[in-house]
């Protein structure tokens, strides 16, 4: 893991700036986390009345199940997706309101704005604009000949996820890289300016690797996002379905812990996912952190 | 400043006054799942009944929808916080049951506070979900529906059908939906909520008289195997996807369905079949037709058929944990609830059927369903013949697992990638485990 | 920028019109669907254009209060996600940033131990590990608190991961200076690195202060009190309606007027992205 060469000397400092983070984070996080990590080794009623150990057999029984497995291969085509769909698009709207002066904020707002929809809501209104029957998305796609039903077909539910899900992640990269790109020395633009570079070329040798630690950043927690946080959206729209193409891995955690009240199986499930995820930022940070230029 | 004391004084002697007051009141809480307009009339009710007299109150909190609520039950039974009174969807009856320690059975609660109760006075197929197997009241039906069917009678006449007359058989729903699709009145024939699930296969098998699992359904205990996988239930799930190429059926999505009401509204499909409960929101957002009312179709070669159909909604459950006076309380208010007048006044605002006997004959003494033709089309339907062991509802475990996996199935049978009977074997197969799982975890 | 280039700058027009026709759409959508009757939107039949019934949904949401639901005052339940999202956002900025900053500046035992725990709070979302945290706020008597509301969220490593990107990339000049010029840690840290975080702090004031804003299922839990209810809960109540169809007017109508407060922020938020200030003296 990186780290600055210089640092402060001072000993007992650093424990009591991290003490706050780290008392919030072991009561409510990592204590719960333990327990639900536990859960998953026992079979156990939803009240809790009767527990059994049962050793591994929850993570047997997953990692035995066709299901999980078509789970996981759809989990990672979705997260890539994501990921790479809202970052690309908010990266290019980022860089464009940062061309301009004067209407950036107005443009900044406008795009930010739909972040502050209500997850509960935003299905209903992706609802309404795709769905079969009466969606307005719908019926524009038909008038174009494409067969829209997303109840039956599982590629095109899997593209309906994947932009419901995108869209939300589109208006909090962009602020980010906005943020980002406010901190690239305009110094170093003008230097490459006159040396004859163009825009294009200004961005990829300069902005872009200057602009590394933030799409790091942001690629951590798109990915973290995308198998984490969006069960939500594929609650409201398809529901895992048809026929499981939509059934990512964090959906059947939600929908075996929460509407089934599998509590042993769902725990495992978590904890499945939970070292998958460790396992692949582990990666990014051993390979891609490499590459970013602090 | 000599004010204060006087001021403290005050305020210290009106708190003890009014503590001293409120204490010989007693407040229960209802946890329920009622939002929108459902959850105001339910509010008015609970207002009603404690204006009515001094010594109960009840306040109604609303905790989200079914699932969250059951979620929210459990962490607060685990951390000892849960509330007196619950309102529990129809497919958690098997984990509230399973969860001894957690429920106080009603039955049980009206005799313990010696509340008059006559459990003949309920109708026995609205209450005979939620009965044990001698029949004694565990929970208490609130918003009880089952499923009918709704019709464009618009659309019936310019296909040529006779818009007062919708089809009893399915061979007559597949008769009429050709002539609407030749005659363009409507794009589609019908739609369904729950296609896989409540009207798919659980009505579906109570309707035809056929059994759902062994041990009456599972209320004989929780070693029961399920067997819904039948050849008429195969059959069905056939056709369905032979109607689904055909344009005549149109799947509406997992679950409730969330296409299918729309898709009566809009007037692309001439049929759906969903809860009767609907009826006001498809009064309310069809427009430029007539709604026409019947009964549930069925397969006029099966014996049996047809039988009765089964409830959906949900019960209030009463939970353990709380002192003598919280109990009269529930008690108190749960009698209230099955009274005629507000049973007949909650079924005519909201579509859910009455509970009881009498408030059904309250409201015909009201000239409810004269004025309100198909209003008792529910009622009709589920009291058609007195229930048998295969339609008095069903009891198993985790039953929402089961269903997710039911939608599943269904969506493979319409995708074209496996037969009914292969669908519904995987179905048993699936769910046979997810009824060990509980047998485990509860005994 | 740098040069005068109008065609590029016609293009970056384009794009960003584009851009928020595609991204604001939904929300077009929202405000069409509250300016019409709840059974246009079903269906389907809803134009593209807000209808005439307009003002009096919103005359109605904010005045009379919303009768069909049983909500409490549309304004309490406002303020109740205010305070919410306020404490959150300032919550979590604060312990996240002297986090970062000792993780990053300082050398000590368990230092990448302890940038782990707190990274891994990202991986378990708190749907799954709701019932063992809501066992720990009802322990510690915080249910139908604000304290419960908050501090259970406040756990997360977005913006100490955040913070630790950016003071990664300030120059050792900087702190070399300090230190020559006899700075101590937290000197460097209040006059020097605060100010140069400002653009940070600014986007995740934003991001946190909606995250704080549209959380549901936690507040659904830790409170049992109408009076802590926020609007989210609101809102889903209006549309939980089993069996029924919700009215979709109202619904909308009421997320429009839930979303103002964040868009205030973001407009108040966007007078710290103020170019040309972090760069200079790098």
């Amino acid at each position: 893991m990186q780290t600055k060469r210089a640092v402060f000397p001072n000993r007992g400092l650093p424990y009591a700036l991290l003490a706050p983070q780290l008392i919030v984070t072991i009561v409510f996080f990592l204590w719960p986390a333990f327990q639900a990590a536990m859960f998953s080794f026992e079979r156990t009623d939803p009240f809790g009345f009767r527990t059994t150990f049962v050793w591994f057999q929850n993570y047997e029984r997953l990692l035995s199940d066709p299901g999980y497995l078509n789970s996981a291969s759809q989990t990672a085509i979705f997260a890539t997706s994501v990921t790479l769909l809202s970052m690309s698009v908010a990266l290019l709207l980022a860089v464009s309101v940062n061309r301009l002066l004067r209407s950036s904020r107005i443009y900044t707002t406008l795009l930010v704005w739909p972040y502050a929809v209500a997850p509960v809501v935003a299905g209903v209104l992706w609802w309404f604009m795709f769905n079969p029957t009466v969606g307005i998305l719908a019926y524009m796609l038909e008038f174009f000949g494409v067969r829209w039903n997303y109840r039956s077909n599982g590629d095109q539910a899997m593209i309906m996820v994947v932009l419901a899900a995108s869209w939300k992640q589109i208006s909090y990269n962009f602020l980010f890289f906005v943020a980002g790109l406010q901190s690239v020395p305009r110094s170093l633009i003008e230097a490459a300016a006159i040396d004859g570079a163009g825009p294009f070329k200004r961005f990829w040798t300069i902005t872009f690797p200057l602009l590394s630690p933030t799409t790091f950043f942001l690629m951590i927690i798109n990915i973290n996002y995308a198998m984490f946080d969006t069960f939500g959206i594929i609650d409201a729209v398809t529901s895992g379905g048809p026929n499981q193409a939509t059934n990512i891995l964090v959906y059947k955690v939600y929908a075996d812990g929460v509407l089934g009240l599998n509590i042993g199986s769902s725990s495992a499930q978590s904890v499945l996912l939970m070292v998958i995820v460790m396992f692949l930022t582990f990666i990014q940070f051993r390979f891609v952190e490499r590459r970013v230029n602090y | 400043m000599v004010r204060l004391p006087i001021v403290t004084g005050l305020a210290a002697l009106t708190a003890i006054l009014s503590t001293s007051v409120s204490h010989a009141q007693t407040e229960i809480d209802w946890w329920h799942s009622m939002g929108g307009e459902l959850g105001t009339k339910l509010e008015a009710i609970v207002a009603g009944f404690n204006t009515s007299q001094t010594e109960y109150a009840v306040t109604p909190v609303y905790r989200g929808e079914y699932e969250e609520s059951m979620v929210g039950t459990i962490a607060a039974f685990r951390a000892n916080e849960q509330p007196v009174l619950v309102q529990v969807y129809e497919v958690g009856t098997g984990t509230m049951m399973a969860a001894q320690g957690a429920v106080y059975p009603v039955y049980e609660l009206m005799a313990d506070t010696g509340q008059e109760f006559d459990p003949q006075a309920f109708l026995p197929a609205v209450v005979g979900y939620y009965t044990d197997t001698e029949g004694n009241m565990l929970s208490m039906p609130f918003n009880s529906s089952t499923p009918i069917l709704y019709y464009n009678k618009a659309a019936f006449e310019e296909a040529g059908l006779d818009p007062e007359t919708p089809p009893k058989t399915w061979a007559e729903v597949e008769e009429f939906s050709n002539k609407i699709l030749e005659s363009g009145a409507a794009e589609c024939g019908f739609s369904m909520g729950y296609a896989a699930s409540w009207i798919g296969i659980e009505n579906f098998s109570a309707w035809h008289n056929q059994p759902l699992g062994t041990l009456e359904n599972g209320f004989g205990g929780l070693g029961t195997e399920l067997t819904f996988n039948g050849e008429v239930q195969a059959r069905f799930w056939d056709d369905l996807k032979r109607w689904s190429d055909a344009g005549i059926f149109r799947y509406a999505g997992p679950a409730g369905g969330p296409d299918s009401n729309p898709s009566f509204y809009s007037g692309t499909c001439a049929m759906v079949m969903n809860s009767s409960a609907s009826r006001a929101g498809i009064l309310a957002n069809v427009e430029g037709f007539d709604v026409g009312f019947g009964m549930l179709p069925y397969y006029d070669d099966v014996e049996g058929a047809p039988q009765n159909s089964i409830i959906g909604g949900a019960t209030i459950w009463v939970l353990q944990g709380h002192s003598d006076e919280e109990y009269e309380a529930a008690a108190a208010f749960l009698d209230y609830l099955s009274s005629p007048e507000v049973q007949a006044d909650w079924h005519q605002s909201t579509g859910y059927l009455p509970i009881t006997d009498a408030a059904y004959e309250l409201s015909q003494e009201q000239d409810y369903y004269e004025q309100n033709p198909g209003a008792d089309t529910s009622i009709k339907q589920i009291t058609l013949n007195p229930p048998t062991e295969n339609s008095k509802g069903l009891r198993f475990g985790n039953f929402p697992q089961i269903r997710l996996i039911l939608d599943e199935q269904l969506e493979a049978v319409l995708a074209g990638d496996k037969t009914g009977q292969e669908a519904l074997d995987t179905a048993v197969q699936q769910g046979n485990q997810i009824l060990r799982d509980f047998e485990a975890s509860n005994s | 920028m740098v040069e005068n280039r109008p065609f590029l700058d016609f293009l970056t027009h384009v794009v960003l019109i584009l851009g928020v026709a595609v991204v604001a759409f939904p929300v077009y959508i929202a405000f069409v669907a509250s300016t019409h009757p709840s059974s246009t939107f079903l269906r389907g039949a809803a134009p593209l254009l807000p209808g005439n019934a307009g003002w009096e949904v919103y005359r109605n949401m904010l005045f009379e209060g919303v009768s069909t639901s049983g909500t409490p005052p549309l304004a309490r339940m406002m303020w109740n996600s205010l305070v919410m999202a306020v404490i959150i956002t300032v919550g979590k900025i604060v312990i996240s940033i002297i986090s970062a900053y000792a993780i990053v500046y300082f050398r000590f035992p368990f230092r990448a131990l302890a940038f782990w725990m707190i990274f891994v709070t990202l991986m378990l979302p708190v749907e799954v590990r709701i019932i063992p945290t809501f066992q720990i706020a009802a322990n510690l008597s915080l249910l139908n608190s604000y304290a419960g509301l908050t501090l259970p969220l406040i756990a997360s490593a977005t913006a100490t991961f955040l913070f630790r990107q950016f003071f990664l990339t300030i120059p050792e000049e900087l702190m070399e200076a300090a230190r020559v010029d006899g700075a101590g840690a937290m000197k460097f840290f209040k006059d020097i690195l605060l100010p140069l975080s400002r653009t940070n702090i600014a986007a995740l004031s934003v991001i946190l202060f909606i995250y704080g804003w549209v959380q549901y299922l936690w507040p659904l839990l830790v409170t049992t009190d109408p009076q802590y209810y926020t609007i989210v809960m609101g809102i889903k109540r209006l549309t939980a309606v089993a069996d029924a169809e919700p009215q979709w007017n109202l619904v909308m109508a009421t997320v429009i007027l839930a979303m103002l407060p964040p868009v205030l922020v973001v407009i108040f938020m966007q007078r710290l992205f103020v170019k040309g200030l972090v760069e200079t003296e790098k």
